[in-house]
């Protein structure tokens, strides 16, 4: 059941890595600039990290 | 990517991670109580600020004569070192020591509160807490305790990017997120090692770069002593230092800094003599007038013995970045949901950390050259391990 994926580009393997470490990144200056409104998307952009490791490790098996 | 750089890449991986991966769990396992300090001490009743009512010791009560007079009255024979205030309640918190440069294991905290010009007591011990924070800290060594865990912080941050340079090449051939459990234990540790470390990378190089930032505030605060403070107060360099008998009033100094520091909270003062300021002056730091600007300290200099403003100046960019290191390491600074992010983003740390050790652990001979092998063709899917 070997199926090999043709080699992607730097850009197509970090895509996904460098969105949530922005959306993280974003998410500590926010939080750390205001209260209220920016604590809340402060929540949700740090956030995005720990809840992609939940699913993966709760779904995807290969 | 060469066999060659990746082997280099994969080297320096190797041992950036494996040199400070005891300390690095140490740091994390002590880290995870240490996030939530605030709510075990709440839950501990070691908590005084939510049982006090008035206005926040920063904007008013008691003059802080009085309350210095009070503190001092508590402490017999000592002299004071610094006076910290609250933003939330009329808690004032007063240090004092037997000299005014006292090392910190000699000085005395006491809790008092402005409004009703109480004293409250010595700040109340959290031994557990205190001892998992001096760990985390020193390893109980000190300086050399805190510059040398500034040094496994560093080669954390080398960890953390030789880790991404080698995640390039690794997964040309596997989509993000594949996590291949069916193959070997090896193959199930690597991809989670791989997938979890990336994932959390950008967290862990901001913890961890602060972290690194906070173990050298020791010599960066002596430098800005040295430097800025010495030059705000060069017409002071050939006096002598000022004696706390010839101390003068605390609230004519505070009326002289806010007058040239308008619409600032002050957040503490630092005492003649002591870390925080010159042997003249009283050092009054105020925090920034808007959101962003709040971790920020303004300090104030005023002539301890007539109450005069000497100057006031933002302090270097090295010191400022320290300052605003702290909160981005301790996850303070957005409530309990940003505190129990920082819980789960630890933890994920601890699983890269523990994953790559047995990566390590489980080796087998010829090693290296089969790393670089599956590294430089791409791990696939179907590959046998």
């Amino acid at each position: 059941m070997s199926h090999r994926v043709r080699p992607q580009s730097a850009i197509r393997i970090f895509a996904w890595p460098i969105a949530i470490g922005v959306a993280a990144l974003i998410g500590l200056v926010l939080g750390l600039t205001g209260d209220g409104a920016r604590d809340l998307a402060a929540w949700i952009l740090l956030g995005i990290g720990p809840v992609v490791v939940i699913a993966a490790l709760l779904g995807r098996t290969s | 990517m060469s066999r060659n750089t990746i082997r280099i890449w994969y080297l320096i991986h190797k041992w950036s991670s494996l040199i400070p991966t005891a300390f690095l769990l140490m740091l994390c396992v002590t880290g995870l109580p240490l996030i939530f300090h605030d709510e075990i001490d709440a839950a501990m009743g070691l908590e005084t600020e939510s049982s006090l009512s008035g206005a926040p010791s920063a904007d008013g009560g008691l003059p802080l004569d009085v309350m210095l007079e009070r503190a001092l009255a508590e402490r017999p024979g000592e002299v004071p070192l610094f006076m910290a205030f609250s933003q939330d309640s009329p808690l004032l918190t007063v240090t004092t020591g037997p000299a005014p440069d006292a090392p910190g294991n000699t000085m005395h905290l006491q809790f008092l509160d402005r409004a009703t010009g109480d004293p409250l007591g010595p700040a109340p011990a959290n031994p557990l807490l205190d001892f998992l924070l001096q760990l985390h800290t020193d390893m109980f060594l000190g300086l050399p305790g805190m510059l040398f865990l500034g040094v496994m912080g560093i080669s954390f941050i080398v960890a953390l990017i030789s880790g991404t340079v080698l995640y390039a090449p690794f997964m040309r051939r596997l989509r993000f997120g594949t996590l291949r459990t069916r193959r070997s234990l090896r193959v199930k540790r690597l991809d989670r090692h791989n997938f979890i470390g990336v994932v959390t990378l950008v967290w862990a190089l901001v913890v961890g770069a602060t972290g690194a930032i906070n173990a050298f505030a020791d010599p960066l605060t002596d430098a800005w002593r040295n430097g800025e403070i010495a030059e705000m107060a060069a017409a002071y360099s050939s006096a002598e230092p000022l004696p706390p008998a010839e101390y003068g009033s605390l609230d004519t100094a505070m009326a002289a800094a806010q007058k040239a520091l308008p619409g600032r909270s002050p957040q503490f003062i630092g005492f003649p003599g002591g870390a925080w300021s010159s042997g003249h002056h009283y050092a009054i730091f105020f925090q920034g007038d808007r959101p962003v600007t709040q971790h920020l300290l303004t300090p104030a200099l005023v002539d301890a013995e007539t109450g005069e403003l000497t100057d006031a100046r933002t302090m270097p960019a090295i010191n400022q970045a320290l300052m605003m290191s702290k909160p981005l390491h301790f996850g303070d600074y957005g409530g309990l949901p940003l505190k129990i992010l920082w819980f789960l983003l630890t933890l994920a740390t601890i699983w890269v950390l523990w994953t790559g050790l047995f990566l390590w652990l489980r080796r087998r001979g010829g090693e290296i050259d089969r790393r670089v092998e599956e590294i430089a063709l791409g791990a696939a899917q179907g590959m046998r391990a």
